[in-house]
């Protein structure tokens, strides 16, 4: 029954991922395409988790905050180059 | 016009001691969980890169006053280090030892020379990723 469940969750984040891609090639602006990758970023994280509660092993878990931090600044960084031009300023108060 | 980004700032202010110590814990925790210098590493400078982001290289220059391929030849010198210190025992290079040493604050701990290697890799890791990132991030 446990099993069960976590398979259905780990299909229901599965499905949620290829819809996330599919905002991911269709997005008609940039952004789109930045939320979207930060969202399955985001997924790919409760993918980790589902996959270490069936596999019976806490050895993932360093994965899940990797993952988060990861995503985070990959999302910084892809709206600080949409906002400025430049990801890495040399002397913001010029 | 220039933008304010003091949202930005203040999550970073908060969130880079977050990354640090964590990375901290993953060079620490490599010895008999996942992790290592090679991960440690990566997640310092990506703690510093994230400064990078909020900030601007001048600002990161005055904060940490560091040449960072000095960190680089540093890491290696203490990799080398490691290996050469097994000749002093008369054994083949890159021999480890472990045992419990007594440290100042800790007591007695189990050591293990590896743990010296590896922070020969992290402090290589930390140097090498934050030169190519400072070397992009600084030309025109």
């Amino acid at each position: 029954m446990f099993e069960t469940v976590m398979k259905l969750s780990l299909l229901i984040l599965a499905l949620s991922t290829l819809f996330y891609f599919y905002r991911l090639v269709k997005g008609p602006t940039v952004p789109d395409r930045v939320v979207a990758l930060d969202a399955i970023g985001i997924n790919l994280i409760g993918l980790t988790g589902v996959t270490s509660v069936l596999l019976k092993t806490n050895a993932f878990l360093d994965v899940i905050l990797l993952l988060g931090i990861l995503a985070f600044i990959g999302t910084v960084a892809f709206s600080k180059f949409l906002e400025k031009g430049e990801i890495i300023e040399n002397d913001r108060n010029q | 016009m220039k933008t304010n980004d003091l949202i930005l700032q203040t999550v970073v202010n908060i969130v880079f001691f977050i990354i640090f110590i964590y990375s901290i814990y993953i060079f620490f925790a490599g010895h008999y969980t996942p992790g290592g210098g090679f991960v440690g590493g990566l997640m310092t400078s990506s703690a510093i890169v994230l400064l990078l982001l909020a900030y601007d290289v001048k600002t990161v220059a005055t904060v940490i006053p560091v040449n960072f391929l000095k960190v680089a030849a540093t890491g290696l010198l203490v990799a080398l280090g490691t290996g050469l210190a097994s000749f002093l025992y008369g054994v083949p290079f890159l021999t480890h030892a472990h045992g419990p040493v007594h440290l100042p604050v800790l007591g007695e701990v189990e050591v293990a020379s590896a743990t010296a290697f590896d922070l020969g890799v992290y402090l290589v890791v930390v140097g090498v990723t934050m030169t190519i990132i400072q070397t992009i991030g600084e030309t025109e």
